[in-house]
C-alpha cells in the first residue's frame, strides 16, 4: 500500500467532499462553470453579494449570479446534505425551509434570498439530539438508499407546518373547514412533490405519523 | 444557463423599466423560468427580480370581488379562507397543480405567464415554432400524446400547463399590468392569452415591458364549484384534460353553467355554446351531450392525442353529473 492509498482510506466520504469543496472555494476557477450548468463559452457576469442566514448563522457569499441555492449551499458551503436529484424541480431531493416554508432549492436562484433564513437537513437537529422527524424516519426504516431522505425530512417538517396553518390539498373534501385530518390520503398528497426511488413510502407516512403525534 | 445581468426592482416603475430593454426578463417565483434557463430556452441577458415588490396582498374590491397581488403565492391562494370559502373552484384548480413545494414559491401572475410542457419546445436540439419561429413544429407528425386538439395551428399544437388559469377563466377574471410609463390597463382573461396561428411563439397580449400587477375576480357566480383534473398519475403531473364548472342547478334543471377546459388547447378553453345548451336545461344525458358535443366542435387529434377527444366527453358527463346531482 503506498502512501496516497493510506490516506484515502482515513478519509471519511464526507471528507472527500468537503475537502474537495474547500479547494474549489480556494482555487475559484470552476465556480462559473458549476453555477452555468451547460458549457458556456462567454464570460461569466460580474459577481454579487449575497448574505444569507443558514442553520441560524449569518453567511456572505460572493457569486456568480446564476447560482442556484442548492449549488451556493453545496458548492460554496459544503452544506450537502441537501441533495441534487433531477435538478429541475420533479423529485424534491432539494428540498429545503426558507422562512419555515418548503421549497425546491434547485429552481431558485442564492442571490433572490438575500438577508432570508434559509433551514438545510443539517440545521434541523438540536446539538446531538435528531429532531423528531429525523429520529421517526430512522425508527419506522424510512428509506432505502437514502437519496431522498434529506428532503423527504425538510418537506415532511415543511409540510405538518402548513397543516397546522390549516393549508388544505388536492384531497381535501371541504374546504370551508379551517383545518383538513392528516389522514394517510392526505400525507401523501401533501408529500408528492418528493419522488423515493426505493419507493419506503409505506415508510415514510409511517414515520410522519409518528412525528405528528399521530397513532401508526 | 447563460450570463445574465441581476437587477432587484424597488419599485413596480423601475421594473416596468427595466423589464422593456431587449433580453430583459422578469422573475418572480422562477419556477419555470430558471428550468428553461437551464436548458437555454430560455436565454435573458437581464434578469429583473420582482420579489420585493408590495405586490402580494388578497383584497376585497367594493363590488364584492376579490384584488389578488401578482406576486401572492400559489399556496396562499389556495389557502385564503375568502378563496376557499367564495371560489372553491380556484382553490381547486391551485392544490391540483404542481407540488406544495412548487406551489410555494409559484406566483399569480407567473402561472399565467408558464410556457408549455411540450417536449419539442424544451430541446433546443429539435425545430419548434415556439421557441424559434420559422423552424418547424416537431409535434405535428412526432409523439404528441399530450398535445392539444382545440384552437390548434399548422405550426403548433401545444397546450398552455396551467390549471390556475382554467379557474380564472371560468370565473371571468381580469389582468392588471403597468408598462415602463406607468399607465395600468385591465386585459379579460379571455384576451389575456392567444392561440398560435401564425405567430405561436406570441402567447399572451402583454406589450413589451408591461407587468403584471393583480389578478381581480368578479363577485362569484351561483353554483357548485368542481375542478376535475385527469392525468397520468394523482398527483404531482399535468392535465390531460381538466374542467373548471360552476354549474347552478336544482330539481334536475340546470340554471346556468359556466365550463372552461384545460390541456386541450394554448389557452384556457372556456366553451359558451356548450353554456348556451345547458342554460336552462334538464340536467340529464341529453342536454350533457350536447354540450360536450359544442365544446368539441371543430376538435382535431394528431394521432397520438386523438384519446383526448373521447376522455373531454366523458370527463363533462361526469363533471356534469356531479354538479346537478341536488
Amino acid at each position: 500500500m503506498n502512501e496516497n492509498e493510506s490516506f484515502q482510506i482515513e478519509m471519511s466520504r464526507r471528507t472527500v467532499i468537503e475537502t474537495g469543496t474547500t479547494a474549489l472555494l480556494l482555487t475559484g476557477l470552476p465556480q462559473a462553470a458549476l453555477a452555468a450548468g451547460a458549457v458556456d463559452a462567454d464570460p461569466p457576469p460580474p459577481s454579487t453579494t449575497v448574505e444569507l442566514q443558514i442553520n441560524g448563522h449569518p453567511h456572505s457569499l460572493t457569486l456568480d449570479p446564476r447560482t442556484t441555492l442548492l449549488d451556493a449551499l453545496r458548492e460554496h458551503l459544503a452544506l450537502t446534505g441537501s441533495k441534487k436529484g433531477c435538478d429541475h424541480g420533479q423529485c424534491g431531493a432539494c428540498t429545503v425551509l426558507i422562512q419555515g416554508r418548503r421549497i425546491n432549492s434547485c429552481l431558485t436562484l442564492a442571490v433572490m434570498h438575500d438577508g432570508q433564513s434559509i433551514t438545510t437537513i443539517e440545521g434541523l437537529a438540536d446539538s446531538e439530539n435528531l429532531h423528531p422527524m429525523q429520529a421517526a424516519f430512522v425508527e419506522h426504516d424510512g428509506f432505502q438508499c437514502g437519496y431522498c431522505t434529506s428532503g423527504q425530512i425538510c418537506s415532511a417538517v415543511g409540510m405538518l407546518a402548513e397543516s397546522r396553518n390549516g393549508m388544505p390539498s388536492y384531497v381535501t373534501e371541504d374546504l370551508t373547514q379551517p383545518a383538513a385530518e392528516l389522514t394517510d390520503v392526505e400525507i401523501r398528497e401533501r408529500m408528492s412533490g418528493n419522488i423515493c426511488r426505493c419507493a419506503a413510502y409505506p415508510n415514510i407516512v409511517a414515520a410522519i405519523k409518528q412525528a405528528a403525534g399521530m397513532p401508526t | 444557463m447563460k450570463a445574465f445581468i441581476y437587477q432587484r426592482a424597488d419599485t413596480t416603475a423601475h421594473a416596468a423599466a427595466a423589464a422593456i430593454k431587449p433580453g430583459a426578463k422578469i422573475i418572480a417565483g422562477g419556477t419555470n423560468l430558471l428550468d428553461l434557463m437551464k436548458l437555454q430556452v430560455e436565454t435573458p441577458s437581464a434578469l429583473v427580480d420582482i420579489n420585493r415588490l408590495p405586490l402580494d396582498k388578497i383584497e376585497e374590491t367594493p363590488d364584492g370581488g376579490l384584488r389578488v397581488g401578482a406576486l401572492v403565492r400559489n399556496s396562499d391562494l389556495a389557502a385564503d379562507p375568502r378563496v376557499r370559502q367564495r371560489y372553491g373552484v380556484l382553490s381547486r384548480a391551485l392544490l391540483a397543480g404542481a407540488s406544495a413545494q412548487l406551489r410555494n414559491k409559484a406566483t399569480t401572475g407567473g402561472n399565467l405567464l408558464q410556457r408549455t410542457r411540450c417536449y419539442y419546445f424544451y430541446d433546443v436540439t429539435k425545430p419548434c415554432n415556439k421557441r424559434n419561429p420559422g423552424s418547424g413544429c416537431a409535434a405535428l407528425a412526432g409523439f404528441n400524446r399530450i398535445h392539444a386538439i382545440l384552437g390548434t395551428s399548422d405550426q403548433c399544437i401545444a397546450t398552455h400547463p396551467s390549471d390556475m388559469a382554467v379557474a380564472m377563466r371560468a370565473l371571468d377574471a381580469k389582468v392588471e399590468t403597468v408598462n415602463g410609463g406607468g399607465e395600468a390597463r385591465v386585459i379579460p382573461i379571455a384576451e389575456f392569452h392567444r392561440l398560435p396561428g401564425k405567430t405561436p411563439d406570441i402567447e399572451t397580449s402583454l406589450k413589451s415591458g408591461e407587468i403584471i400587477t393583480a389578478v381581480t375576480l368578479p363577485p362569484p357566480p351561483p353554483g357548485v364549484h368542481v375542478y376535475r383534473k385527469v392525468r397520468d398519475r394523482a398527483s404531482y403531473a399535468f392535465a390531460l384534460v381538466s374542467v373548471a364548472a360552476i354549474v347552478d342547478s336544482t330539481r334536475g334543471r340546470i340554471r346556468s353553467a359556466r365550463l372552461a377546459l384545460g390541456g386541450l388547447a394554448q389557452k384556457p378553453w372556456r366553451a359558451p355554446q356548450a353554456e348556451e345548451k345547458l342554460a336552462d336545461a334538464a340536467a340529464n344525458t341529453a342536454s350533457f351531450t350536447a354540450a360536450a358535443n359544442a365544446v368539441l366542435e371543430g376538435a382535431r387529434g394528431f394521432g397520438g392525442n386523438d384519446f383526448k377527444i373521447p376522455l373531454t366527453r366523458r370527463t363533462l358527463h361526469s363533471v356534469l353529473a356531479e354538479t346537478t346531482r341536488t
